[in-house]
């Protein structure tokens, strides 16, 4: 799970071009939207587009993608659940 | 034509020479030679914009903001009443990279920034964001008087007295794709050649050029005053020699001046030889005697170019000086009271703009 | 200062009708032009639907009668299509009469060919028929119109994604009312293409059924094409011309909503402004709008924020609204001008259009659309909003005479 955490981060950084972000400045159970990384609704679309791209589970709403992105955590949850990457 | 009292209280201008934070007037001209196009020297963005905000910004989103935020700066005015874009092709490198995902990737599993990005109002949008202006926005794209119309349009609100302060400005990007397809229609030179040889250079084509150039426009003079906008008149038709020169002769006439006044002319001259006839004839008939200069030799050609005459304009107003690496003759200047700029785009459109010094 | 600004001509292309008559035609069977596309080169052709022009690019050609046509875009082609039959129908005779301007817009251009031209370049720079991006820029429609024509006095583009052809209309009016021009063409046009369509479907917003404006279930937004074009003249021309007056432009506001590059403010912050300032340029009160043309895009995030802003401008005398793009999909830089001429048409025809696909209200408004078209009904003035990427908030009031 760590090592899965850490590589998501890592894709977060390039998929969101956060440039001047570490992996290491992102809390893993920290929100990802609103407070935490501050993320908005473009960055969801790209986060859904990352698991799709790297993982190949598709998010087909954007309820689903409200809990499935709600942190780094609950990403390679789903991520580990799904288990197709 | 347009008669109007417009100072200019801010300007900004992002372009291949050294002319923002400081660079401004007094700049050394970089000569590029075999240059394939002349590309933007980009200020460190960090300065104004947050990394957090500026990740999914291209390269002319970020050139527009900061180029519009060093103007207000500088005009002191934090929250104009509009912001008012030209832009010729808009965000063509986020156009691209949606284009080409969306060809590459057949259409499956395409990233939304970079079509968020791509359209043209992009660029006025991202800075009444970044202002957090809630005021009127509009974006023109309409070649080579797309930022004509982008001044229009900020001067008419004037007049209207709807604002007492605009924000207008003149955006451009080039990439390597738009180049290419240029230099295919014969447009741009197809050899790199020096830009500051292109006034003897007998090839086709211009060299390619980009910029960000924005300008605070308002009803009353301020410590920070440029110039003052007197008259401005854009065409959508092309010329020959005698209709360029008749009509820039009518611009002066219905500006109640003669030619001497115009104690400067500045000439859009875009090195294409096929068409320097068209400035020439101007430069050795009717302006043989005013002070003659050119500029696309340091911004290169592109839609919204007139941005940048009206910036070097400003700054030879205010800072009394005519340089020598903008001369086309040697005739000796004095007063700059009245600059005439004379520009067109690949000779399709013209525009003439009529300066003023706002202390006389 | 102003003179006033009256509609004398009217022209239209969308998937509801070829021309103004055949749209007319459509608002009374309540036929909506939403469907799968015929003509677009996508592998989502078949599942999702788009409200198309119902005619190829060589029916286009046919209906222009002009050689040159047959390498112009689709864009291009609808644009001069529908500014064609505005300038018929204001019955100008001779363009060079009066100061006459022309202020076309558009957000993608000629895409519909530069798309084919970049398979080709891409895999090989040296590649593409070039007669397929000489005409991908937003000006090209805009100068093709004006040389058809010979209009050179003033000649413009707006771009503001979906408010574009609402802020040509503003702008020629402006324009009229500073006496720097006597008459003016305005409009704009959007032709359907893979980039849009993949554009939008990145972002998650389009419906894979008809789109339902106002409904608590909308879902998304379905694209549409199209042209729409108003001939707008000044009172002192109109003097001397005795043509027959559609209705006056009465008022128009812009405003940014600044909130984000694509949603809109939970709010409405950008809408209320932008319809306040409409109402204060027309000196009326909200209480006087007869109907409301709404943005209406079908988008969870628009039709609420439009929503909010709507009762909170008009509180207890909210007027009939609905949203046409049930009709022609959201027809994006074209859509301003489109539902213009829809309004126009409303008003001319004593009619109050539906707001088609709505049966279950929003749990978050009080108002609901018009679902019936109305006839016989007296309009006053009408307000028709269009709202765009990057928060560009449009509201134009027209009135009767």
């Amino acid at each position: 799970m760590e090592e899965l955490t850490e590589k998501l981060k890592k894709e977060i950084i390039e998929a969101l071009n956060l440039e001047e972000t570490n992996a290491s400045d992102i809390d893993t159970d920290a929100p990802l939207f609103m407070e935490g990384l501050g993320l908005d609704s473009i960055d969801a679309l790209e986060l859904i587009v990352l698991l799709e791209k790297k993982y190949g589970l598709k998010i087909h709403a954007a309820k689903e993608g409200k809990k499935v992105l709600y942190s780094v955590k609950t990403m390679a949850e789903y991520i580990r659940k799904n288990n197709k990457g | 034509m347009l008669k109007t009292e417009a100072y200019i209280n801010g300007a900004a201008c992002i372009s291949p020479q050294k002319t923002i934070d400081g660079g401004g007037f007094h700049i050394e001209i970089s000569e590029v030679k075999d240059v394939s196009y002349m590309k933007c020297l980009e200020p460190v963005y960090k300065k104004y914009i947050d990394p957090m905000i500026a990740r999914r910004m291209s390269r002319i989103v970020k050139m527009g903001i900061y180029a519009a935020k060093t103007c207000l700066e500088i005009s002191g005015i934090e929250n104009p009443d509009a912001v008012i874009t030209g832009t010729g092709l808009g965000c063509i490198e986020d156009t691209e990279k949606f284009l080409s995902n969306m060809i590459l990737n057949e259409e499956k599993l395409l990233n939304p920034t970079p079509f968020i990005q791509s359209t043209h109002n992009t660029i006025g949008s991202q800075i009444s964001l970044f202002l957090k202006c809630h005021e009127y926005n509009s974006t023109y794209a309409h070649r080579g008087l797309s930022f004509e119309s982008a001044l229009l349009d900020g001067l008419l609100m004037l007049a209207e007295k709807s604002a007492e302060n605009v924000l207008v400005g003149g955006v451009d990007e080039v990439t390597t794709n738009s180049l290419n397809i240029q230099k295919r229609f014969g447009h741009y030179k197809s050899d790199n050649i020096a830009n500051l040889n292109f006034l003897e250079n007998k090839s086709k084509g211009s060299i390619a050029g980009e910029g960000a150039s924005f300008f605070l426009l308002s009803d009353k003079p301020a410590s920070s005053t440029y110039a003052k906008i007197a008259s401005f008149e854009m065409h959508s038709n092309s010329f020959n020699k005698e209709t360029l020169k008749n009509n820039a002769l009518l611009f002066i006439q219905n500006n109640n001046l003669d030619i001497n006044d115009v104690d400067l002319v500045l000439l859009g001259i875009n090195g294409d030889y096929r068409f320097n006839s068209l400035y020439d004839e101007l430069a050795n008939t009717i302006f043989k005697e005013n002070v003659c200069t050119y500029f696309k030799h340091l911004c290169g050609e592109y839609s919204t170019a007139t941005s940048f005459a009206l910036w070097l304009s400003a700054m030879m107003i205010k800072n009394k000086t005519v340089p020598e690496y903008v001369r086309i003759n040697k005739v000796p200047y004095g007063k700059l009271k009245n600059i005439l700029i004379c520009n067109n785009y690949r000779t399709i459109s013209h525009s003439f703009i009529l300066l003023k010094d706002a202390e006389l | 200062m102003s003179d006033k600004v009256f509609v004398t001509g009217i022209g239209i292309i969308s998937a509801i009708g070829n021309d103004v008559s055949e749209v007319l035609k459509s608002i009374y069977l309540k036929k909506s032009g939403l469907g799968f596309s015929s003509y677009i080169d996508t592998i989502y052709k078949n599942e999702i639907p788009v409200a198309e022009v119902k005619l190829s690019n060589s029916e286009l050609i046919e209906k222009i009668s002009n050689h040159s046509s047959q390498l112009y875009t689709r864009t291009a082609l609808l644009g001069l299509i529908a500014a064609k039959e505005a300038i018929k129908n204001a019955q100008i005779e001779n363009i060079s009469e009066a100061r006459t301007g022309l202020i076309s817009a558009t957000s993608v251009g000629g895409m519909d060919r530069s798309e084919i031209f970049f398979k080709d370049f891409l895999a090989d720079s040296r590649k593409g028929r070039l007669r397929n991006i000489i005409g991908h820029d937003c000006g090209d429609n805009t100068t093709k119109i004006a040389d058809y024509f010979g209009i050179s006095n003033y000649v413009t583009t707006v771009s503001t994604a979906c408010s574009s052809s609402a802020n040509s209309i503003m702008m020629g009016a402006r324009l009229i009312k500073n006496n720097i021009l006597d008459r003016v063409i305005v409009g704009g046009v959007d032709s359907l293409t893979a980039f849009t369509l993949n554009g939008f479907n990145s972002l998650m917003i389009l419906d894979r059924q008809p789109c339902r404006p106002f409904d608590e279930t909308r879902n998304g937004l379905n694209l549409g094409e199209g042209a729409g074009f108003l001939v707008i003249e000044s009172e002192r021309l109109l003097e001397k011309r005795n043509k027959k007056i559609y209705c006056e432009v009465k008022g128009y506001g812009n405003a940014c909503d600044a909130y984000h590059q694509t949603a809109s403010s939970p709010d409405g912050t950008g809408a209320k402004l932008a319809m306040t300032k409409a109402l204060k340029v027309a000196q009326l009160s909200p209480a006087d709008i007869s109907y409301i043309n709404a943005h209406g895009t079908g988008t969870p995030n628009n039709d609420l924020s439009e929503g909010k802003a709507i009762e909170d401008i008009f509180q207890e005398s909210a007027p009939y609204f609905s949203s046409t793009k049930s009709f022609t999909g959201h027809t994006l830089g074209a859509s301003g001008a489109i539902e213009a001429v829809l309004s126009i048409l409303a008003m001319d025809n004593k009619l109050i259009l539906p707001n088609l696909n709505f049966t279950t209200p929003m749990k978050e408004l009080r108002i609901v659309p018009v679902i019936d078209l109305i006839e016989n009904a007296e309009i006053k003035n009408i307000l028709s909003n269009s709202f765009g990427f990057g928060g560009n908030n449009t509201s134009l009031i027209f009135s009767k005479c």
